[in-house]
Protein backbone atom coordinates (compact mmCIF):
# COMPACT_ATOMS: atom_id res chain seq x y z
CA UNK A 1 0.00 0.00 0.00
CA UNK A 2 1.52 3.13 -0.75
CA UNK A 3 1.48 6.17 1.30
CA UNK A 4 -0.15 9.60 0.19
CA UNK A 5 -0.89 13.04 1.37
CA UNK A 6 -4.52 13.83 1.70
CA UNK A 7 -5.90 16.78 1.56
CA UNK A 8 -6.72 18.45 4.76
CA UNK A 9 -9.63 18.35 6.37
CA UNK A 10 -12.12 20.86 5.60
CA UNK A 11 -15.43 21.70 7.70
CA UNK A 12 -18.72 23.00 6.36
CA UNK A 13 -21.28 22.81 9.22
CA UNK A 14 -24.30 23.70 6.93
CA UNK A 15 -24.96 21.81 4.24
CA UNK A 16 -24.08 23.69 0.57
CA UNK A 17 -27.12 25.96 -0.35
CA UNK A 18 -29.51 25.00 2.29
CA UNK A 19 -31.41 22.31 3.85
CA UNK A 20 -34.27 21.66 0.74
CA UNK A 21 -31.73 21.88 -1.60
CA UNK A 22 -29.54 19.37 -0.01
CA UNK A 23 -32.33 17.35 0.37
CA UNK A 24 -33.21 17.47 -3.25
CA UNK A 25 -29.30 17.03 -4.13
CA UNK A 26 -28.57 13.66 -1.74
CA UNK A 27 -31.88 11.92 -3.23
CA UNK A 28 -31.28 12.64 -6.54
CA UNK A 29 -27.46 11.16 -5.55
CA UNK A 30 -29.39 8.36 -3.96
CA UNK A 31 -31.60 7.99 -7.06
CA UNK A 32 -28.88 7.28 -9.31
CA UNK A 33 -27.44 4.74 -7.01
CA UNK A 34 -30.44 2.47 -7.55
CA UNK A 35 -30.84 3.24 -11.30
CA UNK A 36 -27.32 2.13 -11.46
CA UNK A 37 -28.38 -0.81 -9.62
CA UNK A 38 -31.49 -1.32 -11.69
CA UNK A 39 -29.34 -1.53 -14.80
CA UNK A 40 -27.24 -3.85 -13.70
CA UNK A 41 -29.65 -6.29 -12.68
CA UNK A 42 -32.44 -6.43 -15.14
CA UNK A 43 -34.14 -9.30 -14.21
CA UNK A 44 -35.00 -7.32 -11.33
CA UNK A 45 -37.50 -5.55 -13.43
CA UNK A 46 -39.79 -8.51 -14.79
CA UNK A 47 -42.32 -7.58 -12.25
CA UNK A 48 -43.18 -4.41 -14.65
CA UNK A 49 -42.16 -5.84 -17.86
CA UNK A 50 -43.13 -9.74 -18.56
CA UNK A 51 -45.31 -10.00 -15.66
CA UNK A 52 -48.05 -7.34 -16.54
CA UNK A 53 -47.42 -8.99 -20.48
CA UNK A 54 -48.23 -12.04 -19.46
CA UNK A 55 -50.96 -11.16 -17.04
CA UNK A 56 -52.91 -8.70 -20.04
CA UNK A 57 -52.23 -12.24 -22.58
CA UNK A 58 -53.78 -14.24 -19.86
CA UNK A 59 -56.95 -12.45 -19.35
CA UNK A 60 -57.55 -11.41 -22.84
CA UNK A 61 -57.25 -14.47 -24.51
CA UNK A 62 -57.79 -16.76 -21.71
CA UNK A 63 -60.69 -15.26 -19.76
CA UNK A 64 -61.66 -12.07 -22.59
CA UNK A 65 -64.20 -13.84 -24.40
CA UNK A 66 -66.00 -15.44 -21.59
CA UNK A 67 -66.69 -12.88 -19.60
CA UNK A 68 -66.90 -10.16 -22.77
CA UNK A 69 -69.14 -12.92 -24.60
CA UNK A 70 -66.97 -13.40 -27.24
CA UNK A 71 -65.73 -9.71 -28.10
CA UNK A 72 -61.66 -10.37 -27.25
CA UNK A 73 -60.80 -6.75 -29.12
CA UNK A 74 -63.50 -4.85 -26.68
CA UNK A 75 -62.19 -6.75 -23.99
CA UNK A 76 -58.41 -5.53 -24.63
CA UNK A 77 -59.76 -2.01 -25.12
CA UNK A 78 -61.54 -2.18 -21.11
CA UNK A 79 -58.68 -4.29 -20.06
CA UNK A 80 -55.32 -2.48 -20.27
CA UNK A 81 -56.03 0.61 -19.15
CA UNK A 82 -57.31 -1.09 -15.87
CA UNK A 83 -54.23 -3.80 -15.85
CA UNK A 84 -51.57 -0.19 -16.31
CA UNK A 85 -53.56 0.49 -12.52
CA UNK A 86 -52.82 -3.03 -11.14
CA UNK A 87 -49.37 -3.13 -12.54
CA UNK A 88 -48.46 -0.23 -10.98
CA UNK A 89 -49.70 -1.54 -7.71
CA UNK A 90 -47.54 -4.68 -8.02
CA UNK A 91 -44.70 -3.10 -9.52
CA UNK A 92 -44.47 -0.94 -6.13
CA UNK A 93 -44.25 -4.18 -4.03
CA UNK A 94 -40.24 -4.55 -5.14
CA UNK A 95 -39.38 -1.21 -3.63
CA UNK A 96 -40.00 -2.11 -0.16
CA UNK A 97 -38.37 -5.50 -0.68
CA UNK A 98 -34.96 -3.72 -1.96
CA UNK A 99 -34.94 -0.73 0.97
CA UNK A 100 -35.77 -3.41 3.29
CA UNK A 101 -32.56 -5.68 2.33
CA UNK A 102 -30.71 -2.56 1.97
CA UNK A 103 -31.39 -2.25 5.78
CA UNK A 104 -31.00 -5.48 6.90
CA UNK A 105 -27.26 -5.34 5.06
CA UNK A 106 -26.37 -2.25 6.32
CA UNK A 107 -26.14 -0.05 3.89
CA UNK A 108 -27.95 2.56 5.12
CA UNK A 109 -26.00 2.56 8.38
CA UNK A 110 -23.07 4.68 5.72
CA UNK A 111 -25.76 7.08 4.82
CA UNK A 112 -27.06 7.53 8.58
CA UNK A 113 -23.90 8.43 9.36
CA UNK A 114 -23.39 11.07 6.93
CA UNK A 115 -24.91 14.43 7.31
CA UNK A 116 -27.58 13.78 4.99
CA UNK A 117 -31.14 14.08 5.71
CA UNK A 118 -32.98 11.49 6.94
CA UNK A 119 -35.96 11.34 4.46
CA UNK A 120 -33.23 11.43 1.55
CA UNK A 121 -32.31 7.79 1.14
CA UNK A 122 -36.24 6.97 1.24
CA UNK A 123 -36.75 9.58 -1.65
CA UNK A 124 -33.84 8.79 -3.26
CA UNK A 125 -35.44 5.39 -3.75
CA UNK A 126 -38.95 5.96 -4.38
CA UNK A 127 -37.79 8.80 -7.35
CA UNK A 128 -35.87 6.05 -8.96
CA UNK A 129 -38.86 3.62 -9.24
CA UNK A 130 -40.51 6.66 -12.03
CA UNK A 131 -38.47 4.45 -14.45
CA UNK A 132 -39.78 1.22 -13.15
CA UNK A 133 -43.09 2.83 -13.81
CA UNK A 134 -42.71 4.38 -16.83
CA UNK A 135 -41.09 1.15 -17.86
CA UNK A 136 -44.65 -0.40 -17.08
CA UNK A 137 -46.76 2.15 -19.31
CA UNK A 138 -44.26 1.66 -22.26
CA UNK A 139 -44.21 -1.75 -21.88
CA UNK A 140 -48.00 -2.41 -21.55
CA UNK A 141 -48.90 0.50 -24.37
CA UNK A 142 -46.27 -1.15 -26.86
CA UNK A 143 -47.00 -4.70 -26.27
CA UNK A 144 -50.98 -3.82 -26.15
CA UNK A 145 -50.41 -2.11 -29.72
CA UNK A 146 -49.42 -5.62 -30.98
CA UNK A 147 -52.15 -7.46 -29.28
CA UNK A 148 -54.55 -5.00 -31.03
CA UNK A 149 -54.71 -2.34 -28.32
CA UNK A 150 -55.56 0.71 -29.65
CA UNK A 151 -55.82 4.40 -28.21
CA UNK A 152 -58.64 6.51 -29.18
CA UNK A 153 -57.79 9.95 -28.08
CA UNK A 154 -54.68 11.82 -28.98
CA UNK A 155 -51.10 12.30 -27.66
CA UNK A 156 -51.30 15.17 -25.06
CA UNK A 157 -54.15 12.58 -23.17
CA UNK A 158 -51.93 9.85 -23.84
CA UNK A 159 -48.81 11.27 -22.12
CA UNK A 160 -51.55 12.24 -19.25
CA UNK A 161 -52.55 8.61 -18.76
CA UNK A 162 -48.74 8.15 -18.52
CA UNK A 163 -47.96 11.05 -16.38
CA UNK A 164 -50.85 9.95 -14.13
CA UNK A 165 -49.73 6.26 -13.94
CA UNK A 166 -46.42 7.37 -13.15
CA UNK A 167 -47.53 9.98 -10.47
CA UNK A 168 -50.40 7.64 -8.76
CA UNK A 169 -47.19 5.00 -8.61
CA UNK A 170 -44.46 7.54 -6.77
CA UNK A 171 -47.35 7.92 -4.37
CA UNK A 172 -48.73 4.52 -3.68
CA UNK A 173 -45.30 2.80 -3.93
CA UNK A 174 -44.84 5.18 0.13
CA UNK A 175 -46.88 2.32 1.61
CA UNK A 176 -44.79 -0.42 0.02
CA UNK A 177 -41.44 1.46 1.88
CA UNK A 178 -43.66 2.15 4.83
CA UNK A 179 -43.92 -1.81 4.94
CA UNK A 180 -40.69 -2.30 4.12
CA UNK A 181 -39.54 -0.26 6.97
CA UNK A 182 -41.99 -2.38 9.74
CA UNK A 183 -41.00 -5.83 8.66
CA UNK A 184 -38.26 -7.75 9.43
CA UNK A 185 -37.57 -9.48 5.81
CA UNK A 186 -37.95 -8.59 2.58
CA UNK A 187 -40.15 -11.83 2.17
CA UNK A 188 -42.46 -10.55 4.82
CA UNK A 189 -42.81 -6.96 2.28
CA UNK A 190 -44.04 -9.08 -0.42
CA UNK A 191 -46.50 -10.67 1.53
CA UNK A 192 -47.98 -8.40 3.16
CA UNK A 193 -48.10 -5.96 0.34
CA UNK A 194 -49.93 -9.09 -1.48
CA UNK A 195 -52.60 -8.79 1.12
CA UNK A 196 -53.03 -5.22 0.30
CA UNK A 197 -52.72 -5.28 -3.48
CA UNK A 198 -54.76 -8.44 -4.36
CA UNK A 199 -58.00 -6.94 -2.92
CA UNK A 200 -56.91 -3.19 -4.05
CA UNK A 201 -57.11 -4.47 -7.91
CA UNK A 202 -59.11 -7.03 -8.35
CA UNK A 203 -61.75 -5.65 -5.76
CA UNK A 204 -62.07 -2.44 -8.66
CA UNK A 205 -63.62 -2.47 -11.90
CA UNK A 206 -60.33 -3.62 -13.63
CA UNK A 207 -61.28 -6.93 -14.85
CA UNK A 208 -65.30 -7.02 -14.77
CA UNK A 209 -68.08 -4.17 -14.87
CA UNK A 210 -69.49 -3.46 -11.16
CA UNK A 211 -72.74 -4.26 -12.56
CA UNK A 212 -72.78 -7.71 -11.25
CA UNK A 213 -71.24 -7.40 -7.80
CA UNK A 214 -73.07 -7.61 -4.59
CA UNK A 215 -73.66 -4.31 -2.71
CA UNK A 216 -71.20 -4.32 -0.60
CA UNK A 217 -68.54 -5.15 -2.93
CA UNK A 218 -69.87 -2.33 -5.30
CA UNK A 219 -69.48 0.19 -2.22
CA UNK A 220 -65.97 -1.16 -2.03
CA UNK A 221 -65.07 -1.02 -5.52
CA UNK A 222 -66.91 2.86 -5.19
CA UNK A 223 -64.06 3.92 -2.69
CA UNK A 224 -61.02 1.78 -3.93
CA UNK A 225 -58.13 4.16 -5.50
CA UNK A 226 -57.20 1.93 -8.40
CA UNK A 227 -61.04 2.30 -9.57
CA UNK A 228 -60.78 6.16 -9.97
CA UNK A 229 -57.43 5.83 -11.26
CA UNK A 230 -58.59 3.27 -13.89
CA UNK A 231 -61.25 5.41 -14.58
CA UNK A 232 -58.97 8.34 -15.42
CA UNK A 233 -56.70 6.26 -17.60
CA UNK A 234 -59.72 4.45 -19.62
CA UNK A 235 -61.21 8.53 -20.30
CA UNK A 236 -57.58 9.25 -21.10
CA UNK A 237 -56.41 6.82 -23.24
CA UNK A 238 -59.85 5.54 -24.81
CA UNK A 239 -62.89 8.19 -24.32
CA UNK A 240 -65.24 9.00 -21.44
CA UNK A 241 -65.41 11.57 -18.76
CA UNK A 242 -61.95 11.76 -17.18
CA UNK A 243 -62.84 14.39 -14.57
CA UNK A 244 -64.64 13.01 -11.82
CA UNK A 245 -62.27 10.37 -11.18
CA UNK A 246 -59.49 12.25 -12.04
CA UNK A 247 -60.17 14.45 -9.29
CA UNK A 248 -60.45 11.52 -7.14
CA UNK A 249 -57.72 10.02 -7.96
CA UNK A 250 -55.42 13.29 -7.17
CA UNK A 251 -57.06 13.45 -3.63
CA UNK A 252 -56.00 9.89 -3.32
CA UNK A 253 -53.11 10.61 -4.05
CA UNK A 254 -52.06 13.58 -1.70
CA UNK A 255 -53.92 11.76 0.88
CA UNK A 256 -51.61 8.98 0.64
CA UNK A 257 -48.57 10.94 0.51
CA UNK A 258 -49.73 13.04 3.60
CA UNK A 259 -50.54 9.55 5.54
CA UNK A 260 -47.66 7.47 4.36
CA UNK A 261 -44.98 9.70 4.06
CA UNK A 262 -44.73 10.44 7.83
CA UNK A 263 -45.41 6.80 9.10
CA UNK A 264 -42.09 5.49 6.52
CA UNK A 265 -40.19 8.28 7.71
CA UNK A 266 -41.46 7.50 11.47
CA UNK A 267 -40.49 3.97 11.01
CA UNK A 268 -37.06 4.34 9.29
CA UNK A 269 -35.68 6.75 11.37
CA UNK A 270 -37.14 4.28 14.50
CA UNK A 271 -35.75 1.50 13.14
CA UNK A 272 -32.14 0.63 14.35
CA UNK B 1 -11.19 22.72 25.70
CA UNK B 2 -10.11 19.06 26.71
CA UNK B 3 -8.28 17.13 24.58
CA UNK B 4 -10.73 14.02 24.40
CA UNK B 5 -12.34 13.32 20.76
CA UNK B 6 -14.91 10.81 22.16
CA UNK B 7 -16.45 11.73 25.79
CA UNK B 8 -19.49 9.17 26.59
CA UNK B 9 -21.01 9.17 30.34
CA UNK B 10 -23.20 6.37 31.70
CA UNK B 11 -24.67 5.01 28.39
CA UNK B 12 -27.65 2.78 28.74
CA UNK B 13 -29.59 0.97 26.12
CA UNK B 14 -32.22 -1.37 26.26
CA UNK B 15 -33.67 -4.41 23.88
CA UNK B 16 -36.33 -5.49 24.96
CA UNK B 17 -34.91 -7.37 27.56
CA UNK B 18 -31.76 -7.33 26.70
CA UNK B 19 -29.86 -4.41 28.32
CA UNK B 20 -26.82 -3.92 25.64
CA UNK B 21 -25.17 -1.14 27.32
CA UNK B 22 -25.29 -0.68 31.07
CA UNK B 23 -23.78 2.28 31.92
CA UNK B 24 -20.78 2.37 29.36
CA UNK B 25 -18.38 5.44 30.24
CA UNK B 26 -15.29 5.86 27.26
CA UNK B 27 -12.95 8.41 27.16
CA UNK B 28 -10.47 9.02 24.17
CA UNK B 29 -8.02 11.12 23.59
CA UNK B 30 -7.13 12.90 20.76
CA UNK B 31 -4.67 11.27 17.90
CA UNK B 32 -4.91 7.99 19.66
CA UNK B 33 -6.60 4.56 18.76
CA UNK B 34 -9.00 3.39 21.85
CA UNK B 35 -9.65 -0.17 21.35
CA UNK B 36 -12.79 -1.82 22.51
CA UNK B 37 -12.50 -4.95 23.40
CA UNK B 38 -14.84 -7.62 24.03
CA UNK B 39 -16.81 -11.28 23.02
CA UNK B 40 -19.82 -10.84 20.86
CA UNK B 41 -22.87 -9.37 22.22
CA UNK B 42 -21.06 -7.67 24.89
CA UNK B 43 -22.35 -3.98 23.40
CA UNK B 44 -19.70 -3.02 21.50
CA UNK B 45 -21.34 -2.36 18.63
CA UNK B 46 -24.14 -0.63 19.87
CA UNK B 47 -21.58 1.90 21.71
CA UNK B 48 -20.53 2.43 18.64
CA UNK B 49 -24.46 2.92 16.86
CA UNK B 50 -24.75 5.44 19.95
CA UNK B 51 -21.45 7.24 19.27
CA UNK B 52 -22.03 7.34 15.45
CA UNK B 53 -25.63 9.02 15.33
CA UNK B 54 -27.28 6.04 14.33
CA UNK B 55 -28.78 5.08 17.42
CA UNK B 56 -30.29 7.15 20.76
CA UNK B 57 -29.40 5.73 23.88
CA UNK B 58 -31.77 5.47 26.67
CA UNK B 59 -29.57 7.11 28.99
CA UNK B 60 -26.33 9.17 28.97
CA UNK B 61 -24.42 11.61 27.27
CA UNK B 62 -21.94 11.45 24.78
CA UNK B 63 -19.39 13.77 22.98
CA UNK B 64 -17.66 12.97 19.56
CA UNK B 65 -15.03 15.94 18.37
CA UNK B 66 -16.50 18.12 20.96
CA UNK B 67 -20.68 17.84 19.44
CA UNK B 68 -22.58 16.72 21.17
CA UNK B 69 -24.26 13.16 20.20
CA UNK B 70 -27.27 13.63 21.03
CA UNK B 71 -28.22 17.32 20.61
CA UNK B 72 -26.17 17.77 16.97
CA UNK B 73 -26.29 14.63 15.28
CA UNK B 74 -26.10 16.20 11.69
CA UNK B 75 -22.55 18.32 13.57
CA UNK B 76 -21.48 14.85 14.45
CA UNK B 77 -22.07 13.06 11.44
CA UNK B 78 -19.60 15.61 9.61
CA UNK B 79 -16.65 14.46 11.56
CA UNK B 80 -17.04 11.14 11.49
CA UNK B 81 -16.67 8.30 10.14
CA UNK B 82 -17.76 4.65 10.03
CA UNK B 83 -17.02 1.63 8.94
CA UNK B 84 -19.73 -0.85 9.86
CA UNK B 85 -19.02 -5.00 10.94
CA UNK B 86 -20.12 -6.20 8.04
CA UNK B 87 -18.72 -4.32 4.91
CA UNK B 88 -21.98 -1.93 4.07
CA UNK B 89 -20.30 -1.03 0.57
CA UNK B 90 -23.22 -1.04 -2.22
CA UNK B 91 -22.42 -4.16 -4.75
CA UNK B 92 -24.03 -3.37 -7.53
CA UNK B 93 -21.99 0.36 -7.74
CA UNK B 94 -18.36 0.30 -8.56
CA UNK B 95 -15.70 0.82 -6.26
CA UNK B 96 -16.21 4.38 -7.66
CA UNK B 97 -19.01 4.49 -7.49
CA UNK B 98 -19.51 3.82 -4.25
CA UNK B 99 -16.90 6.62 -3.10
CA UNK B 100 -18.01 9.42 -5.70
CA UNK B 101 -21.74 8.73 -4.26
CA UNK B 102 -20.54 9.09 -0.69
CA UNK B 103 -18.43 12.32 -1.50
CA UNK B 104 -21.71 13.89 -3.21
CA UNK B 105 -23.91 12.87 0.23
CA UNK B 106 -21.02 14.96 2.09
CA UNK B 107 -21.81 18.04 -0.20
CA UNK B 108 -18.56 17.64 -2.33
CA UNK B 109 -18.57 19.13 -5.79
CA UNK B 110 -19.03 16.26 -8.12
CA UNK B 111 -15.35 16.96 -9.43
CA UNK B 112 -13.87 16.72 -5.42
CA UNK B 113 -16.19 13.56 -5.18
CA UNK B 114 -14.37 12.22 -8.49
CA UNK B 115 -10.75 13.38 -7.19
CA UNK B 116 -11.17 12.38 -3.53
CA UNK B 117 -12.58 8.67 -4.74
CA UNK B 118 -9.21 8.57 -7.06
CA UNK B 119 -6.98 9.54 -4.52
CA UNK B 120 -8.54 6.77 -1.90
CA UNK B 121 -8.62 3.63 -4.76
CA UNK B 122 -5.45 4.53 -5.10
CA UNK B 123 -4.09 4.74 -1.65
CA UNK B 124 -6.12 1.48 -0.70
CA UNK B 125 -4.49 -0.73 -3.76
CA UNK B 126 -7.81 -0.47 -5.62
CA UNK B 127 -7.17 2.00 -9.04
CA UNK B 128 -7.08 -1.69 -11.12
CA UNK B 129 -10.53 -2.73 -9.53
CA UNK B 130 -12.48 0.66 -9.35
CA UNK B 131 -14.38 0.30 -12.24
CA UNK B 132 -15.80 -3.20 -11.54
CA UNK B 133 -18.49 -3.74 -9.31
CA UNK B 134 -17.94 -4.73 -5.70
CA UNK B 135 -19.65 -7.67 -5.45
CA UNK B 136 -16.49 -9.14 -7.69
CA UNK B 137 -14.31 -7.85 -5.16
CA UNK B 138 -12.67 -10.18 -2.68
CA UNK B 139 -13.09 -10.03 1.12
CA UNK B 140 -10.09 -8.01 1.70
CA UNK B 141 -10.84 -5.77 -1.25
CA UNK B 142 -14.13 -4.63 0.31
CA UNK B 143 -12.98 -4.48 3.40
CA UNK B 144 -10.61 -1.41 2.02
CA UNK B 145 -13.82 0.06 -0.31
CA UNK B 146 -15.64 -0.02 3.10
CA UNK B 147 -12.72 1.65 5.23
CA UNK B 148 -11.80 3.92 1.98
CA UNK B 149 -15.59 5.14 2.03
CA UNK B 150 -15.53 6.32 6.07
CA UNK B 151 -12.76 8.29 5.24
CA UNK B 152 -13.79 10.63 1.77
CA UNK B 153 -14.60 13.09 4.22
CA UNK B 154 -11.19 13.30 6.09
CA UNK B 155 -12.74 12.56 9.84
CA UNK B 156 -11.30 13.88 12.70
CA UNK B 157 -12.72 10.80 14.37
CA UNK B 158 -13.11 7.18 12.57
CA UNK B 159 -15.14 4.30 13.80
CA UNK B 160 -14.10 0.54 12.89
CA UNK B 161 -16.85 -1.94 14.12
CA UNK B 162 -14.71 -4.98 13.94
CA UNK B 163 -12.51 -3.92 10.92
CA UNK B 164 -10.65 -7.31 10.52
CA UNK B 165 -13.25 -9.95 11.21
CA UNK B 166 -13.35 -12.89 9.01
CA UNK B 167 -10.11 -11.43 7.26
CA UNK B 168 -6.96 -14.10 6.50
CA UNK B 169 -3.35 -12.66 9.04
CA UNK B 170 -2.07 -10.92 5.96
CA UNK B 171 -4.93 -9.31 5.22
CA UNK B 172 -5.29 -8.47 9.11
CA UNK B 173 -2.41 -6.77 9.03
CA UNK B 174 -2.52 -4.67 5.82
CA UNK B 175 -5.58 -3.33 7.74
CA UNK B 176 -3.25 -2.84 10.55
CA UNK B 177 -1.32 -0.50 8.47
CA UNK B 178 -4.11 1.49 7.31
CA UNK B 179 -5.26 2.61 11.19
CA UNK B 180 -2.01 3.66 12.26
CA UNK B 181 -1.11 5.75 8.77
CA UNK B 182 -4.31 7.36 9.66
CA UNK B 183 -3.67 7.91 13.34
CA UNK B 184 -0.51 9.21 11.90
CA UNK B 185 -2.44 11.34 10.25
CA UNK B 186 -3.79 13.06 12.46
CA UNK B 187 -7.48 10.89 12.79
CA UNK B 188 -8.06 9.52 16.23
CA UNK B 189 -9.68 5.88 15.73
CA UNK B 190 -11.92 3.92 17.59
CA UNK B 191 -12.07 0.22 17.14
CA UNK B 192 -14.21 -2.74 18.23
CA UNK B 193 -12.53 -6.09 18.02
CA UNK B 194 -13.04 -9.76 19.74
CA UNK B 195 -9.13 -9.99 19.28
CA UNK B 196 -7.12 -8.94 22.47
CA UNK B 197 -4.34 -9.25 19.52
CA UNK B 198 -5.13 -6.53 17.57
CA UNK B 199 -6.05 -4.58 20.34
CA UNK B 200 -2.36 -4.77 21.85
CA UNK B 201 -1.18 -4.42 18.08
CA UNK B 202 -2.63 -0.81 17.98
CA UNK B 203 -4.71 0.25 20.39
CA UNK B 204 -3.14 3.24 23.19
CA UNK B 205 -6.13 2.10 25.37
CA UNK B 206 -7.94 -0.47 25.61
CA UNK B 207 -11.89 -0.67 27.69
CA UNK B 208 -12.58 -4.47 28.15
CA UNK B 209 -16.84 -4.43 27.72
CA UNK B 210 -19.04 -7.46 29.13
CA UNK B 211 -22.36 -7.32 29.63
CA UNK B 212 -23.07 -3.89 28.39
CA UNK B 213 -20.49 -2.36 30.97
CA UNK B 214 -16.71 -1.67 31.46
CA UNK B 215 -14.72 -4.44 33.52
CA UNK B 216 -11.42 -2.99 32.88
CA UNK B 217 -9.63 -0.27 31.38
CA UNK B 218 -6.01 0.40 30.55
CA UNK B 219 -3.13 0.26 28.52
CA UNK B 220 -2.27 -2.88 26.54
CA UNK B 221 0.61 -3.43 28.69
CA UNK B 222 -0.83 -2.61 31.71
CA UNK B 223 -3.44 -5.21 30.90
CA UNK B 224 -1.29 -7.79 30.24
CA UNK B 225 0.08 -6.73 33.23
CA UNK B 226 -3.22 -7.59 35.21
CA UNK B 227 -3.98 -10.44 33.19
CA UNK B 228 -0.59 -12.08 33.17
CA UNK B 229 0.88 -10.87 30.07
CA UNK B 230 2.24 -13.29 27.56
CA UNK B 231 4.05 -16.85 27.86
CA UNK B 232 6.69 -18.28 26.13
CA UNK B 233 6.50 -21.99 25.20
CA UNK B 234 9.24 -23.95 23.93
CA UNK B 235 8.57 -28.02 22.62
CA UNK B 236 12.01 -29.41 22.53
CA UNK B 237 12.45 -31.73 19.16
CA UNK B 238 13.70 -34.57 21.90
CA UNK B 239 11.34 -34.69 24.85
CA UNK B 240 14.06 -35.74 27.13
CA UNK B 241 15.17 -32.03 26.92
CA UNK B 242 11.98 -30.77 28.68
CA UNK B 243 14.08 -30.29 32.09
CA UNK B 244 16.89 -28.85 30.26
CA UNK B 245 14.01 -26.00 29.03
CA UNK B 246 11.94 -26.06 31.90
CA UNK B 247 15.50 -24.87 33.43
CA UNK B 248 15.88 -21.84 30.68
CA UNK B 249 12.40 -21.34 31.14
CA UNK B 250 12.86 -20.31 34.55
CA UNK B 251 15.61 -17.74 33.78
CA UNK B 252 13.21 -15.47 32.01
CA UNK B 253 10.24 -15.91 34.14
CA UNK B 254 8.57 -13.23 35.61
CA UNK B 255 9.25 -12.53 39.17
CA UNK B 256 7.23 -15.27 41.32
CA UNK B 257 6.62 -17.13 38.46
CA UNK B 258 8.14 -20.59 37.74
CA UNK B 259 7.94 -22.91 34.36
CA UNK B 260 5.71 -25.82 33.77
CA UNK B 261 5.44 -28.38 31.56
CA UNK B 262 2.30 -28.32 29.74
CA UNK B 263 -0.36 -30.59 30.99
CA UNK B 264 -3.88 -28.64 30.77
CA UNK B 265 -6.15 -30.17 28.84
CA UNK B 266 -5.96 -29.19 25.03
CA UNK B 267 -3.03 -28.91 24.83
CA UNK B 268 -0.12 -31.80 23.68
CA UNK B 269 2.57 -33.19 26.05
CA UNK B 270 6.15 -32.04 25.60
CA UNK B 271 6.14 -28.48 26.02
CA UNK B 272 6.79 -26.40 28.41
CA UNK B 273 6.06 -22.40 28.91
CA UNK B 274 6.53 -19.66 31.49
CA UNK B 275 4.99 -16.51 31.81
CA UNK B 276 7.04 -13.71 31.01
CA UNK B 277 6.78 -9.84 31.45
CA UNK B 278 10.38 -8.77 29.55
CA UNK B 279 9.90 -8.89 25.54
CA UNK B 280 13.69 -9.14 25.21
CA UNK B 281 12.46 -12.74 26.62
CA UNK B 282 13.07 -14.36 23.38
CA UNK B 283 16.16 -12.74 22.65
CA UNK B 284 17.80 -14.83 25.91
CA UNK B 285 16.33 -17.92 25.41
CA UNK B 286 17.67 -18.34 22.01
CA UNK B 287 21.19 -17.67 22.13
CA UNK B 288 20.77 -20.09 25.51
CA UNK B 289 19.13 -22.87 23.32
CA UNK B 290 21.91 -22.74 20.51
CA UNK B 291 24.67 -23.08 23.08
CA UNK B 292 23.42 -25.95 25.12
CA UNK B 293 22.12 -27.95 21.66
CA UNK B 294 18.12 -28.06 22.27
CA UNK B 295 16.45 -28.28 18.82
CA UNK B 296 13.00 -26.71 19.18
CA UNK B 297 9.92 -28.09 17.04
CA UNK B 298 7.76 -25.12 18.69
CA UNK B 299 9.35 -21.79 20.40
CA UNK B 300 7.13 -18.15 20.75
CA UNK B 301 5.25 -15.79 22.55
CA UNK B 302 1.50 -16.16 23.30
CA UNK B 303 -0.49 -13.73 24.49
CA UNK B 304 -3.57 -14.70 26.63
CA UNK B 305 -6.83 -15.76 24.81
CA UNK B 306 -9.56 -13.25 25.38
CA UNK B 307 -11.30 -15.95 27.23
CA UNK B 308 -8.28 -15.87 29.92
CA UNK B 309 -8.72 -11.99 29.93
CA UNK B 310 -12.01 -12.60 30.64
CA UNK B 311 -11.62 -15.15 32.99
CA UNK B 312 -8.78 -13.58 34.66
CA UNK B 313 -10.80 -9.79 35.05
CA UNK B 314 -14.24 -11.52 36.07
CA UNK B 315 -12.50 -13.81 38.49
CA UNK B 316 -10.89 -10.41 40.04
CA UNK B 317 -14.06 -8.75 40.56
CA UNK B 318 -15.69 -11.51 41.96
CA UNK B 319 -12.97 -11.89 44.51
CA UNK B 320 -13.43 -8.18 45.44
CA UNK B 321 -17.23 -8.61 45.80
CA UNK B 322 -16.50 -11.47 47.97
CA UNK B 323 -14.39 -9.68 49.98
CA UNK B 324 -16.68 -6.28 50.62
Amino acid sequence: MTTAVLDAPTHLDAPRGGSFLALIRHSAALAKRSLIKTVRTPEALIDVTIQPVIFLMMFTYLFGGAIADGDRHGYLQFLLPGMLGQSLAMGSIALGQNLNADIEKGVFDRFRSLPVSRAAPLVGAVLADIVRYLTVCVVMLGFGAVMGFRIETGTVATLAAIGLAVGFGLCFAWISVWVGMLVRTSGAVQGVMFLLVFPLSFGSDVFVGTDTLPGWLQDFVHVNPITHLVGAERGLLISGPVAHHLWITLAWMAGLLAVFVPLALRAYNKRT
Amino acid sequence: MDDLVVRAEGLRKRFGTTQALDGVDLAMRRGTVLGVLGPNGAGKTTAVRVLATLLRPDAGTAHVAGVDVLREPQKVRRRIGLTGQYASVDEDLTGTQNLVLIGQLLDLRSRDARKRAAELLAWFDLTEAAGRPAKTYSGGMRRRLDLAASLVGHPEVIFLDEPTTGLDPAKREDMWGVVRTQVAQGSSVLLTTQYLEEADALADEIVVVDHGRVIAQDTPDGLKRRVGGQTLRIRPADPARLPDVLRLLDAVASPGTSAAPDGAAGSRPGAASVPVTADTALDDVVPALRRDGIEVNELGLHLPSLDEVFHTLTGGETKKEALV
